[in-house]
């Protein structure tokens, strides 16, 4: 055997494991998920072809508008706060002040909790009248809502405790500041720059592409929202205002035994996400800037 | 006069690091409450997390609410074997890490350091698979492990980890490609085969980035809730993650003192790991984020 076929061989070898898992758990899923989204098909029967029903019949599906709506409006209400707490909590953890270790790692520890025990803790923080978000709330004066009954507070709700887990993107931040180089707050400096105008404009500039991968990834996260509402808020509740797109796919697969429908839920959900990923990008093209990082 | 402005220069400067910590305190005040109230509660008898005005330290102790809680009476199906459920979640994890680490890297080791035809295609369609949400793909492999009658086991929780996964193979591939390619050709020359290279070569040059690829995994599985809800169908198969659901009533009168220590127990275990591999944990989320 030549030393080439001898490469050849071992890289195929080396490759197997995946070359089976790709197709197995991938291309074939993913190749059948087509086919069943223009099917009708449940467990028990098999795939029965309808062409485009599904996706017809989901565009005359209330509740599909209503799931959807839900979640489009969460993302708006989570990402830009996301965005902007966690930049502005990285800039503060970038500062040079003395038990810096201590305060990193209590921003970052929430971010490990598992999705469902947070969904217990933040339960229990909004629990009724008195819960001890609202109970701090009124120490201070504020008349608070009812976070978890009302449905115009269920959603602002979710994107309270998604500030709560935030760590991860601030780490992400902190790495990107850490790679500003000095030089250029010193010339900034010398050109009589406050702090202010440093972070606007040397600050920001140079991290804006660690901004802008965080925000494609929180678009991919909160359009997938599904165990923390799943379990705070049965069946949605109330009426409605949490019932969130992954959940009613969740739904109709499990629930309803409508495989074919969910899969074509799910084709909708995967070209949402790529489109607006790309709107994402072509918006924050001319501002992201390459130059350092 | 220079040294009056030197002082003033300073008093100022002191002035914002105090005004910093005080921000810094507040902000650390404010992610550590949530965790604080839940130890707090977890420790306490009912009749006191009810309390108004909150009460943050019990006036004893209630130590016997863990023990309580590891063996409670739910109302929507009796017992609940959170000593079982714990066995459950980390014998999966152990499997998923193990897998994971052992098939990302050895697959990675193909990407990176041996050339084959059609390597840069199937290198590219593995990245372009990383867009594609789970639920895109969650029917059919519901499908498959049901034609496998692998329902209701812990096989598709962890079977699949032991075939890579497109993300880890890509971090680890850009990680061996950093590894001088002159190691192997001594190896070689030496009369290391492939495998011999990627054993005694790469793997102990890699331990860092195997680390971040163990750590997240166990993470993910630990913390993992649609994969097991999506799976498991008998209660004694159920994870962690699946059985602090039970300790929630249907019908109010939660018993919050005990949800909130099998909480905290579930949370403990992640946080000891993470201050154990805490450098791991910071190399690899910056990695992660910024070359992902």
């Amino acid at each position: 055997m030549t030393v080439r076929r001898k490469e050849t061989l071992a890289g195929l070898l080396f490759a197997a494991p995946w070359i089976l898992g790709f197709s197995v758990f991938l291309a074939y899923p993913l190749a059948a998920s087509v086919y069943y989204s223009f099917t009708d098909y449940s467990v028990l029967r098999e795939p029965v072809f309808i062409g485009a029903q599904n996706y017809s019949d989901l565009m005359r599906d209330e509740l599909f508008w209503k799931t959807l709506e839900n979640t489009l409006v969460f993302a708006l209400l989570a990402l830009p706060a996301s965005l902007v707490v966690s930049v502005g909590i990285a800039l503060l953890l970038n500062s040079r002040v003395k038990g810096m270790a201590f305060y990193r790692t209590a921003v970052y520890i929430p971010s490990l909790v598992p999705m469902i025990a947070l969904a217990m803790i933040w339960l229990w923080m909004f629990n009724g009248e008195r819960g001890l978000v609202n109970e701090l709330l009124g120490g201070v004066g504020i008349k608070a809502p009812n976070w978890i009954g009302d449905p115009s507070w269920s959603k602002p709700a979710l994107a309270l405790i998604a500030l709560w887990g935030i760590g991860n993107a601030v780490v992400i931040y902190l790495a990107g500041l850490q790679d500003v180089p000095q030089s250029l707050y010193e010339s900034a400096e010398l050109d009589g720059a406050t702090p202010w105008k440093k972070t606007r404009f040397v600050t920001l500039p140079m991290i804006s592409p660690v901004i802008q991968f965080n925000l494609i990834m929180g678009i991919i996260a909160a359009l997938q929202i599904f165990a923390v509402p799943y379990v705070m808020f049965p069946n949605g509740s109330p009426a409605r205002s949490t019932y969130f797109y992954t959940m009613y796919l969740f739904d109709n697969a499990f629930r309803y035994q409508k495989m074919g429908y969910a899969c074509a839920m799910g084709w909708i959900l995967f070209l949402l996400i790529f489109a607006l990923t790309m709107i994402a990008l072509r918006a924050t093209e001319k501002r992201v800037h390459y130059g350092g990082v | 006069m220079k040294a009056a402005r030197e002082r003033s220069v300073r008093a100022e400067r002191r002035k914002w690091a105090l005004a910093i910590h005080a921000a810094l305190i507040a902000l650390s005040a404010a992610f550590l409450l949530p965790l604080i109230w839940m130890l707090s509660t977890s420790v306490k008898t009912i009749e006191e997390t009810m309390k108004d005005p909150p009460v943050w330290l019990p006036s004893e102790f209630q130590w016997h609410n863990y023990w309580d809680a590891l063996s409670y009476n739910s109302d929507k199906l009796g017992y609940v074997p959170f000593l079982v459920y714990g066995r459950n979640t980390l014998l999966i994890c152990i499997l998923v890490v193990a897998g994971t680490v052992i098939s990302n890297s050895i697959v990675a080791y193909s990407f990176a350091r041996l050339r084959w035809p059609g390597r840069n295609v199937a290198f590219a369609l593995t990245l372009a698979t990383m867009m594609v949400p789970f639920p895109v793909v969650m029917v059919p492999l519901f499908g498959l492990f049901r034609e496998l009658d692998w329902i209701g086991t812990f096989r598709p929780l962890w079977v699949p980890a032991w075939f890579g996964a497109a993300f880890n193979i890509f971090l680890l591939r850009q990680f061996f490609r950093t590894i001088p390619f002159e190691l192997s050709e001594a190896a070689k020359l030496d009369g290391c085969s492939e495998w011999g290279i990627f054993t005694r070569v790469i793997v102990p040059l890699s331990k860092p980035a195997l680390a971040v690829v163990a750590l997240f995994s166990f993470l993910f599985t630990w913390n993992d809730f649609l994969g097991p809800l999506i799976y498991l169908l008998n209660q004694d198969t159920f994870t962690l993650s699946l059985g602090l659901q039970f300790y929630q009533s249907q019908h109010g009168g939660t018993q919050w003192h005990l949800l909130m220590a099998a909480s905290t127990t579930v949370i403990a275990p992640v946080i000891v790991v993470f201050f154990f591999a805490q450098r791991t944990f910071i190399q690899g989320i910056s990695v992660t984020g910024l070359k992902g």
